[in-house]
């Protein structure tokens, strides 16, 4: 029971995302289908920054960078090379994952402001990289062969297989993001957040953790954008390495309450339904960027904590149930 | 020979344009040294500079380069308010908060932008002739815009080492603590500064206009490059931010030659992480 009781705060982000499956399983909905996929892709993404972003405190402004270069090796080997979307999957989760033990080396000796605009280089020089690679089908992208989607039963069948496997993704980067802020090394992560020089002095390896929080926050990206791109059909270089995108991230997470496993979950769902809503409302789909830019200044300035810290800070009894 | 006279021909423009980015950079490292915040806004500002030189060329029919005190000092209010709305409150806020905090403003300009003048690209055309200098042709708004961008750079040295608000942010910049001991209104100085980068944001952009064509999203690359010359520069160093403008301007004068165009931001962005990792005082900066 007491083994029990330290995941119950795994608990709300579990039922919150099974719903929102369930959804359109049960009301056999296709466009509800692809909004709830919308949404998931969020919540993985959003998750798997959190690791970095919640736990370790370090900004990262060009985190779809993993999502974009993930996919592109993916997807490279799925159309060209003719390997399943298994092997694809794990190939793009692994070279993201690499890119980022190889830059995790180098920038994350950065602290604040810098390594936020490292990784907002990092971001541009690859998606300007990836422009001039032939071999990755350069300006142009890549657009999937028909003849792909046939070993899974044809195209529509294929795109309903991307659903299931995008819940699996969610749950797995749910699962990890609560995994890592129980265990020891989680623990040395939130100390690197309050204080990495304090941290150090208590035995915490702080390059070693940070590295390791950072190429954790890659994988799930990377095989989410081999998926998406998968699914997609075709992906280019402005589609991959969408900088806003990068933004959109912090601010869910930051929305929902960073450093927390339910909070990334709220975030996303709370920020991709007031966008679904405002682009489709007559009155505010001109300037639903400004109505989202006026949200998130007023959430910096007055609740930084997000939803959940907010909560968490107010309601003492919630703080066993929220984590 | 073929490169050498395709350099002689794209240096001398790389150069003149370097001036004008520079200008750019100038703001954003003025907003980072005095205050440490980097200024996510840049981008939207510079455009609106963009769009101001089309109004008052365009529609009112005023010389841009008379315009440009209009934009300047429109630029310097709505940075003193932009930092009292969004600024403020966080300025003391882990770098997080001051990074998405200028970001919302980003948001909201460019989402009032689009509506109201859409994404389709505008030109404004406006020649002040040419001349040739040896085998190149120069054009007369790229010139007068290097001049004028001396100009501003020269004039901003002369307020922050000469008058007294400028001793002022000086003094913020090196110890804001001590500034505020010695009686300096900090809140207000840290407004003025921001105004002032905003401000130079609003006239590089100007500049910009009278010689490319713009929409409300042009911005956002002025701003990446403006961040690669800072660092190139030194963040927080006005001089090092005009000398980095050059670096890129010659760079991207020079990279052409001996590769595809599209090889340039993958080299200057590049470029930027190396420094940041190497350098992070950039080139010029000398202490830390």
């Amino acid at each position: 029971m007491k083994n029990l009781r330290i995941h119950l705060g795994l608990l709300a982000p579990l039922l919150v995302v099974t719903a929102m499956i369930l959804w359109p399983i049960i009301t056999g909905n296709v466009s509800s289908r692809e909004i709830v996929f919308t949404i998931l892709k969020a919540i993985a993404l959003a998750s798997s920054l959190n690791i970095l972003l919640g736990y370790t405190g370090y900004v990262s402004f060009g985190h779809i960078v993993f999502y974009g270069f993930g996919g592109y090796v993916g997807l490279y080997f799925v159309n060209e090379q003719g390997w399943s979307i298994w092997l694809g999957m794990l190939v793009g989760g692994i070279a993201a994952g690499m890119l980022a033990f190889l830059l995790g080396k180098a920038i994350l000796r950065l602290r604040g402001a810098y390594f936020a605009l490292a990784t907002i280089g990092i971001n541009e020089a690859m998606k300007a990289f990836i422009n001039n690679f032939e071999l990755f089908g350069g300006p142009i992208g890549m657009t999937i062969n028909f003849s792909v989607y046939r070993d899974y039963g044809g195209a529509a069948q294929a795109l309903s297989m991307s659903f299931y496997i995008m819940a699996v993704l969610t749950f797995t980067a749910l699962i990890a993001s609560h995994l890592v802020r129980l265990s020891k090394f989680g623990l040395g992560l939130q100390a690197i957040r309050e204080n990495e020089d304090a941290a150090e002095v208590m035995g915490v390896v702080a390059p070693n953790a940070k590295t390791w929080a950072y190429v954790l926050s890659a994988i799930i990206p990377g095989m989410v954008g081999v998926l998406f791109f998968f699914k997609n059909g075709n992906v280019e270089p402005h589609v991959a390495f969408p900088l806003h995108s990068s933004i959109e991230l912090l601010v869910m997470v930051m929305l929902g309450g960073q450093g927390t496993v339910l909070g990334p979950v709220l975030g996303a769902l709370a920020y991709q339904g007031m966008r679904g809503y405002l682009v489709t409302s007559n009155f505010f789909k001109d300037i639903q960027l400004s109505v989202s830019g006026v949200l998130l200044l007023l959430i910096v300035l007055f609740i930084p904590a997000g939803a959940i810290g907010w909560l968490r800070h107010r309601v003492p009894v919630l703080r066993r149930v929220l984590a | 020979m073929q490169q050498i006279n395709l350099l002689l021909t794209s240096l001398p423009d790389g150069i003149l344009l370097g001036f004008v980015y520079g200008l750019a950079a100038m703001g954003l490292t003025l907003i980072w040294g005095v205050m440490n915040v980097i200024n996510l806004s840049h981008g939207p500002i510079i455009a609106l500079g963009m769009f101001g030189t089309f109004f008052i060329f365009i529609r009112m029919g005023i010389n841009p380069y008379i315009g440009l005190l209009f934009i300047a000092i429109l630029g310097l209010i709505m940075g003193v308010f932009i930092y009292f709305v969004a600024v403020h409150r966080v300025i003391n806020a882990p770098h997080l908060s001051s990074l998405l905090a200028t970001f919302s403003v980003n948001m909201i300009i460019i989402g009032l932008g689009t509506a109201a003048l859409t994404t389709s690209p505008y030109n404004v055309d406006f020649n002040v002739g040419s001349f040739r200098l040896g085998s190149t042709t120069i054009l007369g708004t790229r010139l007068v815009a290097a001049v004028i961008a001396i100009l501003f750079t020269g004039g901003l040295y002369i307020f922050l080492y000469r008058t007294r608000p400028g001793k002022f942010i000086r003094a913020v910049t090196n110890n804001r603590a001590a500034a505020e001991l010695m009686g300096i209104p900090s809140t207000r100085i840290l407004a003025l500064s921001f105004g002032l980068g905003t401000m130079l944001a609003a006239v590089s952009g100007a500049l910009i206009a009278t010689f490319f064509p713009f929409n409300i999203l042009s911005g956002g690359g002025y701003e990446l490059k403006s961040f690669v010359i800072g660092v190139l520069g030194g963040l927080g160093n006005p001089i090092g931010a005009l000398v980095g403008g050059l670096i890129l301007g010659v760079l991207e004068g020079i990279i052409p030659a001996f590769m595809e165009t599209s090889w340039v931001p993958v080299i200057e962005f590049g470029l930027f992480v190396v420094i940041l990792l190497v350098r992070p005082q950039g080139i010029f900066g000398a202490k830390k």
